[in-house]
């Protein structure tokens, strides 16, 4: 039997979409609603007994998760507000530069990004060491007492941060770049006739016309930092103590040091929903309606 | 006059601040090809006096090197090819056809972009489990094909070619299948290189997932295998950073040959305006 032609197109499109589809279901969909099923249970490597809101009352009463939640906040909110500031400016003057030179720092900039974070880090952590890292001998060489960067439970979390800072926020500042390149130069024109000073250009035409992309930025920064783990994973594992210890870094702790599925699912679902309100939260005060 | 100076002032803040932000790479490069005795040489000197392989010769000698690196490689080649391939059709479909249903599972996927990847690892990983697949490359690979980011793109992509060639061709003849290999896959080369390089350099860099599945000395990949060698050869610098530097030459080569690509690639998939 012959399969009538519009039959067939509409088969085609399915099997289009079948492989994506199938994996979907696979490792995203079905896995996520496992993953609600387990925060139900105690699931300590597949033994599993359904014990209620048990891993959500003790994951509220508990000490480390409080510490990694407080952790991944002062993390998140340092990291983005110097990244997305950084990106800013750093875009701004690029903008004022020739075609060639744009694309030169645009790429300098980008260049650490395509490095992985475990190498980022390990050159981090090597520079961080007390005796013979670069940073103390600097230090030293000031006539400087030398710092436990990464020992000193005090510090950890701040040297990571900066490890952070010293690393340009390549993919903001490329954003940043293409959304100025797409805002009218009539309009600084106009500006200009209107002998405008070039704070006030930027102040009053380049930022508002680029909230759109700073609501994206931001948005994804967070979404991202939020999520941080291989940077606190290489450099401190965590520690000394909880110092660093971060939301993701607790889950991959609970779920494959520990073997508690369970509770490990209860973290991450509480993970899911802190950064969905964040999102949310973000695009509800800063969504805008600017078209140009 | 003003505006000269301004430009200046822009030249030199952004070439401090490049030199700042590639520092850390330079320093593993010097790291790496200086001899031990330079490595904890008190002070230290910014510039390599004396350049030597010595400590690649070590690595290669105390750690199974390429193996790590054959891993990284099979897993990342084996997943970009799939995207490639899948994301291209499913793009097309999505972008192109008319069938009951696109607009939910287009929104399905669209959706899954907003869940982080923590609340999945602990349901993959007992499925792999389940299957026997923990410790082999497959578990690190088949999760790696459910990306939804390139379905996306291509999408963006193919919206944006013309319906035209696609029905002259139905009108010629050219059956469904021939539709996508002949007319819409070539018109996406450039969308193409964009996610081949993408996929590639974001899997080759991956670190917490294989972290996760692999065990063994002989499976890890690059990223995992450096990591270990950190807790084994404690302050032996020179020798880690050779790793790392290894493990960072392709995605530097490749950004540095395709950079046109990267920068493309970042805003086609971002937002509009």
């Amino acid at each position: 039997m012959k399969i009538p032609y519009r039959h067939s197109k509409l088969l085609w499109s399915y099997l289009f979409v079948a492989p994506t589809m199938l994996m979907f279901a696979v490792f995203i969909g079905l896995p996520l609603v496992t993953s609600v099923l387990l925060a139900f249970q105690q699931n300590v490597l597949g033994e599993a007994v359904w014990v209620g809101l048990d891993n959500f009352r003790r994951l509220f009463a508990d000490y480390v998760f409080s510490i990694a939640l407080k952790n991944t906040a002062l993390y998140t909110l340092a990291v983005v507000t110097q990244n997305v500031l950084i990106a800013l400016v750093a875009a701004t003057l690029i903008q004022s530069l020739s075609r060639r030179w744009q694309s030169f720092f645009r790429s300098a900039f980008y260049l650490p990004i395509v490095t992985s974070t475990v190498i980022i880090s390990m050159v981090f952590r090597w520079m961080f060491h007390p005796q013979h890292g670069l940073f103390n001998l600097i230090l030293m060489s000031l006539g400087r007492e030398p710092i436990f960067w990464l020992a000193d439970p005090d510090l950890a979390l701040w040297s990571i941060i900066l490890s952070e800072v010293l690393t340009a926020p390549g993919t903001s500042i490329v954003l940043f770049c293409a959304a100025l390149d797409r805002v009218p130069k009539t309009l600084y024109e106009a500006a200009d006739i209107d002998g405008a000073s070039g704070f006030r250009k930027w102040w009053s035409i380049t930022l508002p016309l680029l909230k759109p992309s700073l609501l994206y930025v931001l948005v994804m920064n967070t979404i991202g930092t939020f999520q941080v783990f291989s940077r606190v994973h290489v450099m401190t594992g965590g520690g000394p103590g909880y110092a660093t210890t971060t939301l993701v870094q607790l889950i991959y702790n609970t779920a494959f040091r520990d073997f508690n599925f369970g509770f490990a699912s209860a973290q991450a679902l509480f993970l899911f929903v802190i950064i969905a309100t964040i999102s949310l939260l973000q695009f509800k005060f800063l969504s805008t309606d600017v078209e140009y | 006059m003003t505006e000269r100076v301004v430009r200046t002032a822009a030249y030199i803040l952004l070439f401090l601040w490049a030199c700042f932000t590639l520092f850390p790479l330079y320093w593993l490069l010097t790291t790496a090809l200086s001899p031990r005795e330079a490595v904890l040489a008190m002070p230290p000197s910014l510039v390599p006096g004396e350049i030597t392989m010595v400590n690649f010769r070590r690595l290669f000698r105390q750690a199974p090197i390429l193996t790590w690196i054959r891993n990284s490689a099979v897993t990342s080649v084996a997943i970009t090819a799939w995207h490639v391939l899948f994301d291209t059709a499913a793009g097309y479909a999505f972008a192109k056809r008319q069938f009951p249903g696109r607009n939910f599972l287009f929104w399905l996927l669209i959706a899954s972009m907003m869940i982080p990847e923590q609340v999945t690892l602990v349901p993959v990983f007992m499925m792999l489990d389940r299957f026997g697949l923990i410790d082999k490359l497959q578990a690190v690979i088949l999760p790696g094909m459910a990306a939804t980011f390139g379905v996306f793109l291509m999408r963006q992509y193919i919206q944006t070619l013309p319906s035209e060639l696609e029905e002259a061709a139905r009108i010629d003849g050219c059956s469904e299948l021939g539709i996508f290999t002949r007319i819409i896959l070539p018109l996406c080369k450039p969308a193409l290189g964009v996610l081949a390089i993408f996929t590639f350099v974001a899997n080759w860099n991956q670190f917490m997932w294989p972290l996760i599945v692999l065990n063994s000395r002989h499976r890890f990949t690059l990223q995992v295998g450096l990591q270990t060698l950190q807790s084994e050869f404690l302050t032996d610098y020179g020798l880690l950073m050779a790793g790392a530097s290894i493990s960072a030459l392709p995605t530097i080569v490749l950004f540095l040959f395709f950079q046109r690509y990267f920068i493309s690639g970042l805003t086609l998939g971002g937002i509009k305006g």
